[in-house]
C-alpha cells in the first residue's frame, strides 16, 4: 500500500562530529501532501539541522528519512533532492547574470530532459511587480530581497514536491518578506494536494501566516504545537 | 665537441660566497634585517648540498638497486610531506593521498623516461640517470600538488554554499565538486605551463645550463631539456589530478554529501 506521507523523519539523530552530544535528538515528523508546516525555536535549537537532515545533506547517526514510504538509496539521492529541495538561509548565487543563475539547474544531469522556461519566469516576475530586465542583472547588483527572490525562482521553476525553507526572510524588510511569502504561496497553490512546505521561521506571526501546522524545536527535540 | 668542464676548487666556491657577504653588508648598512636570513640560507645551501654530494658519491660508487631505490623512496616521501606542509587546510587522509600520488606520478614518469625515452639505461637504476631525473620531476610535482590541493580545499571551503546549492538542486557530488576540481588542476599546472611558455626566451633552465657548463653539445642539452619539460609537465598533471581526485573521494561520500566538517586548518595555520 502506498504511504500517505510524502516525507517522513523517523527518529532522526545527529551528534556533534567526534562528540557525544545530540544536536538532533530522535526527531520524528510525518509530512503529507498539502501540509504547510512551520518550525519555530530558539537559535541553535537544531531547526536548520533538521532541514539539512531531511534533505539528506548531512549523514545521520540515528534514524532514517523516508521518501514516499521508502528509504532513499545512494544512487537516488540526486533525484530525491530534485523533488525535495532545501533552500539555504543565505542565498548562494553564481557569477554571471540572474538568467544564468536560473539556467544553472538545467545543466545538471538530473534535469537534462527539462528546459529553462523564460516566459514562465518573466510571468512570475510580473506577478511580483518586477521587470524582465532583472534577468540581465549581475547578482552583485541585487538587494538581499532580490537575491532571495532569484534563488526562490531558481528552485520553484523545478516544481519540487516538498520545499524546505530556512528562514528565507530573516534578513529582509517587511515588503520583501511579503513578496517571498507570496511567491511560495503561489507555488504551493498551483498543486495544493500534491505539494508540501516546511518553513523554519523565528517570527511567530509569519509562522501562523504561512503554515497550517506549527512544530517547535528545542535542544534538538521536536514537538508539535497545538 | 669534447665534453670538458672547469673543475672548481674550494677557494673558487669561497669567492662566490663573497657575493653573499656583500649582500649581508648592504643589508646591515640599510638596516634591512636580511643578513641573518641570508647567512642562514647560505649555510643551509652549503651544508645540504655537501651532504647530498657525499651521499650521491657513495651511491654512485655502490651502484646497488637497493641503495638507489632507498634514496629515491626517501626523496619521494620528503616531497609528499613537504607538499602537505604547504597546505593551510587539511582533511583526514591527506598525507596518505599526497604521498601515494607523489609516488604514482613521479615513479611512473621516471620509469617511462628511463625505459621508454632514454632506452639504453642499464641497469634501470643507474644512479647517474635515475636520481637526477626523479629529483627534477619531484621538485616540480611537489609545487603542482601543493598548489592544487590548496586551491581545491580553499575553494570548497570558501564556496561551500555554492557546492551545497548544487547538491540541493539535485546535482551529483561530481557536479557539485567539478568547478573546484577544475580550478585546482588549472592552478596546479600554472608554474610548469609558465615555465614551458618562456623557456629559452626568458629563462635558461638549470639542467640545460648544467649540461652546457659540463661541456655538453648544445643540441644535446636542448633535447634533454625538452624531454625533461615534457616529463615534468606530465608528472605534475598526473600528481595534481591524483591528489585532487583523492581529496574529492574523501570530502564527498557516496550519498552525495559534502563532508565539510572533515576540513580543518593545519597546525601552522592555527598558530598564525
Amino acid at each position: 500500500m502506498a504511504s500517505p506521507y510524502i516525507l517522513e523523519a523517523q527518529e532522526l539523530g545527529r551528534r556533534i562530529p567526534h562528540g557525544e552530544q545530540w544536536l538532533l535528538d530522535r526527531v520524528s515528523l510525518a509530512v503529507r501532501p498539502g501540509d504547510r508546516i512551520s518550525c519555530r525555536g530558539p537559535s541553535g535549537s537544531g531547526k536548520s539541522l533538521m532541514l539539512r537532515a531531511l534533505s539528506l545533506l548531512d549523514p545521520l547517526d540515528h534514524g532514517a528519512v523516508l521518501w514516499r514510504g521508502a528509504s532513499v538509496p545512494a544512487e537516488r539521492v540526486p533525484e530525491f533532492r530534485s523533488r525535495v529541495i532545501y533552500l539555504h538561509q543565505r542565498p548562494a548565487l553564481l557569477p554571471g547574470t540572474v538568467e544564468e543563475n536560473l539556467r544553472c539547474p538545467f545543466t545538471l544531469e538530473i534535469n537534462k530532459d527539462r528546459h529553462f522556461d523564460r516566459a514562465r519566469i518573466t510571468n512570475w516576475l510580473h506577478l511580483l511587480g518586477r521587470s524582465a530586465d532583472m534577468l540581465n542583472l549581475s547578482p552583485d547588483n541585487l538587494s538581499g530581497g532580490e537575491a532571495q527572490l532569484v534563488v526562490l525562482l531558481r528552485t520553484l521553476q523545478l516544481d519540487p514536491d516538498v520545499l524546505l525553507v530556512d528562514e528565507p526572510t530573516a534578513a529582509l524588510d517587511s515588503d520583501s518578506s511579503k513578496v517571498v511569502e507570496s511567491l511560495i504561496d503561489h507555488w504551493w497553490s498551483e498543486a495544493p494536494d500534491k505539494r508540501a512546505l516546511i518553513w523554519v521561521s523565528h517570527d511567530f506571526d509569519q509562522a501562523r501566516r504561512v503554515a497550517t501546522r506549527i512544530v517547535s524545536m528545542n535542544q534538538g527535540q521536536l514537538q508539535e504545537e497545538k | 665537441m669534447q665534453a670538458t668542464y672547469i673543475s672548481l676548487s674550494d677557494s673558487q666556491v669561497g669567492l662566490a660566497a663573497l657575493l653573499i657577504v656583500i649582500n649581508a653588508v648592504i643589508s646591515l648598512g640599510l638596516r634591512l634585517g636580511l643578513e641573518r636570513a641570508l647567512v642562514w640560507a647560505s649555510v643551509r645551501t652549503v651544508g645540504q648540498l655537501l651532504l647530498l654530494g657525499l651521499i650521491l658519491k657513495w651511491i654512485f660508487e655502490l651502484s646497488h638497486w637497493y641503495a638507489v631505490g632507498g634514496i629515491m623512496v626517501v626523496m619521494t616521501v620528503v616531497a609528499g610531506v613537504t607538499a602537505v606542509q604547504r597546505v593551510s587546510r587539511r582533511y583526514s587522509g591527506i598525507w596518505f593521498d599526497t604521498i601515494l600520488s607523489m609516488f604514482a606520478s613521479s615513479w611512473l614518469i621516471t620509469a617511462f623516461a628511463l625505459h621508454g625515452v632514454l632506452q639504453s639505461v642499464e641497469p634501470w637504476y643507474h644512479p647517474q640517470y635515475a636520481i637526477p631525473l626523479l629529483g627534477m620531476i619531484l621538485g616540480n610535482t611537489l609545487n603542482g600538488i601543493s598548489l592544487g590541493l590548496e586551491t581545491f580545499i580553499s575553494t570548497l571551503s570558501v564556496q561551500r554554499d555554492r557546492v551545497e546549492m548544487m547538491l540541493t538542486l539535485g546535482g551529483t557530488r561530481w557536479e557539485a565538486a567539478r568547478e573546484s576540481v577544475r580550478q585546482a588542476l588549472r592552478t596546479g599546472m600554472v608554474p610548469i605551463l609558465n615555465s614551458m611558455t618562456v623557456v629559452g626566451i626568458v629563462s635558461l633552465p638549470g639542467m640545460m645550463t648544467g649540461q652546457l657548463l659540463a661541456g655538453a653539445e648544445p643540441g644535446q642539452a636542448v633535447k634533454y631539456q625538452i624531454v625533461i619539460m615534457f616529463l615534468i609537465c606530465s608528472a605534475t598533471a598526473l600528481g595534481t589530478l591524483g591528489v585532487v581526485l583523492g581529496g574529492y573521494r574523501r570530502l564527498f561520500n557516496g550519498r552525495h554529501q559534502f563532508c565539510h566538517w572533515q576540513i580543518a586548518p593545519s597546525s601552522q595555520a592555527k598558530e598564525k
